[in-house]
């Protein structure tokens, strides 16, 4: 049923930290392998081998520039998958009841035989967290592993999303946001994790913890002060050249 | 968002057919035998017709039939359960008509209440949705629903009300435009908010995922309306109004009514494209496009 189940106790979700994310894709492309060839229909690519290449990915990476008002811009890669939202717009507008809410432990997910492959979810959800697959014309979304983290046949280790599992940053985490003892609650209270969006209404239960402010270099060195200032104006040819070109008519100053 | 010609073609030749269904049903003229076989078939070809096309933009239509199992939430399924309701009313109403001469009238005003239904359930598909803040407001509904009366009209030969309902439904929408024009910013969704870095600074899409498009890409972020939506805009409003309206108010020949409803599918159909074409997801944020 495309009604939201009541808000479950157990919130299933991920913390993505933003500080720690080196923007390797190795997320990117574990999720994509693990996903392919398990649950559901698989990811499929077209051209993959061409100029045009294209393809389904439940899991993408952004890299961002942002520039302070002052200092150096910084680059910051954000991963981006479903946020598995409490009050996920995308269940509600799905006609034939193949979006679904886990009332156990609220994951989202599609129930792929029951998809009429409409698209309407994925204009409903602002973080582009769900794409239709241009072969089988089914939606596709981030199923938060959920055939590796109740998989008794794989070692403990290893019942975590496929993402988390890989990430060689540790920049992925996974666990119960619903608990405010787990670990991943303590760590987005500690940091200060926020949500995407938070106007749009959809209460992700995905966190993201935002870098940590830049250090300010201290006067380190101790000999500095007492080294012969590098000369700011240049010297020799250029010097020379520089003053030339800037004597001409209309040379820059 | 991306303008998809089947949806275009559903939204205009649908939202025509069930507003003459619902003149038919109102009983604003009242045909019977062949003539009333007449009318009923060009309405049930626009009104089906759409519907059909519409289905054609799914990954799997083999399975539409399970879309009607969820109107408790989905304005979509709503939108069929209303539709398949409203036709077979409507059936049973121009059976009437055609076979026995008579005019059940309880029947056709329940249909073509039904009929005016399917035009406001489609319309709050898109009016529901946050994340197209152009379409998240009650002119979307109102205009659905100017449209399919006043186009219902011009197709049932109802000079008067077709002229106020178009000159109505005209103003309405450079209204509509002008302030679609300003809702996306007022929504308050930026890339700020979106990645939730705007309080280290200006937020820049520095490197998009993949070298290549996706499906997000080609289905959310779409330019070339907004390139032009100026004259698309004129054309629109020349074709699907004022067009319309001057040779309804010229002296009654079939060529002027003909031509009327032509112009007025043609502006109908800019219409609907400039309505997808324009409309900008919150998604394109993300990629640092809109």
């Amino acid at each position: 049923m495309t009604q939201l189940p009541p808000p479950s106790a157990k919130k299933l979700g991920l913390v993505i930290d933003l500080d720690t994310c080196v923007g390797c894709h190795a997320c990117v492309v574990s999720c994509k392998g693990w996903n392919t060839e398990n649950y559901g229909a698989p990811l499929s690519d077209q051209n993959a081998y061409s100029g045009a290449a294209s393809g389904t990915f439940l899991n993408r990476v952004h890299s961002y520039e942002v520039q302070p008002e002052q200092g150096t811009a910084q680059l910051i890669h954000f991963p981006k998958s479903c946020l598995h939202c409490e009050d996920a717009p995308c269940v509600t507008v799905c006609p034939t009841g193949a979006s679904y809410k886990r009332a156990e432990d609220g994951i989202v997910l599609v129930n792929e035989s029951d998809c009429i492959g409409c698209g309407l979810c994925a204009w409903a959800c602002p973080y582009g967290a769900r794409e239709l697959d241009a072969k089988e014309g089914v939606m596709k979304k981030c199923t938060l592993c959920v055939d590796r983290i109740y998989n008794e046949n794989l070692p403990e280790e290893d019942r975590q999303p496929a993402c988390v599992r890989t990430c060689p940053a540790g920049a992925r985490h996974f666990g119960d946001l619903g608990d405010p003892d787990s670990d991943v609650s303590q760590l987005v209270a500690e940091r200060g994790g926020f949500d995407l969006m938070p106007e749009q209404g959809t209460k992700p239960v995905n966190k993201y913890l935002p870098p940590r402010p830049k250090d300010v270099e201290p006067q380190i060195d101790i000999l500095a002060p007492y080294l012969e200032p590098v000369a700011q104006d240049g010297a020799g040819f250029a010097h020379w050249l520089d003053k030339a070109l800037s004597a001409l008519p209309g040379g820059a100053k | 968002m991306h303008p998809a010609a089947s949806v275009i073609i559903f939204n205009t030749f649908s939202g025509l057919g069930f507003g003459l269904l619902f003149w038919l049903g109102m009983g604003v003229l009242v045909p019977t035998g062949w003539s009333a076989f007449i009318w009923f078939t060009i309405a049930y070809l626009f009104a089906v017709g759409g519907l059909i096309a519409s289905t054609f933009h799914l990954g799997h239509p083999e399975r539409a039939i399970k879309a009607f199992s969820q109107w408790k939430t989905s304005w979509l399924s709503r939108e069929g359960v209303c539709a398949v309701f409203a036709l077979i009313v409507m059936a049973i109403y121009g059976a009437g008509l055609v076979f026995a001469g008579t005019r059940l009238e309880f029947v056709g005003i329940i249909g073509g209440l039904a009929s005016l239904g399917v035009v406001f359930t489609t319309s709050m598909i898109y009016a529901q949705m946050k994340t197209v803040p152009r379409w998240r407001h009650w002119t979307t509904p109102a205009m659905y629903l100017l449209l399919s009366l006043g186009g219902g009209a011009l197709l049932a030969g109802q000079v008067r009300i077709a002229a106020v309902l178009l000159i109505i439904g005209g103003i309405l929408q450079m209204f509509a435009w002008g302030m679609g024009d300003r809702r996306f910013a007022e929504a308050g969704t930026t890339m700020a908010t979106a990645t939730g870095l705007g309080h280290i600074g200006k937020v820049r899409a520095f490197e998009p995922p993949h070298t290549g498009t996706n499906y997000l890409m080609r289905e959310f972020i779409h330019v070339v309306g907004r390139k032009h939506a100026d004259q698309l805009r004129i054309i629109t409003i020349g074709l699907a109004f004022v067009l319309p309206v001057v040779l309804l108010l010229l002296p009654f020949l079939h060529v002027f009514a003909a031509l009327a409803v032509l112009a007025h599918i043609a502006g109908v159909l800019t219409l609907r494209w400039l309505f997808f074409a324009q409309a900008e997801h919150v998604v394109g944020l993300y990629y640092g496009k809109r």
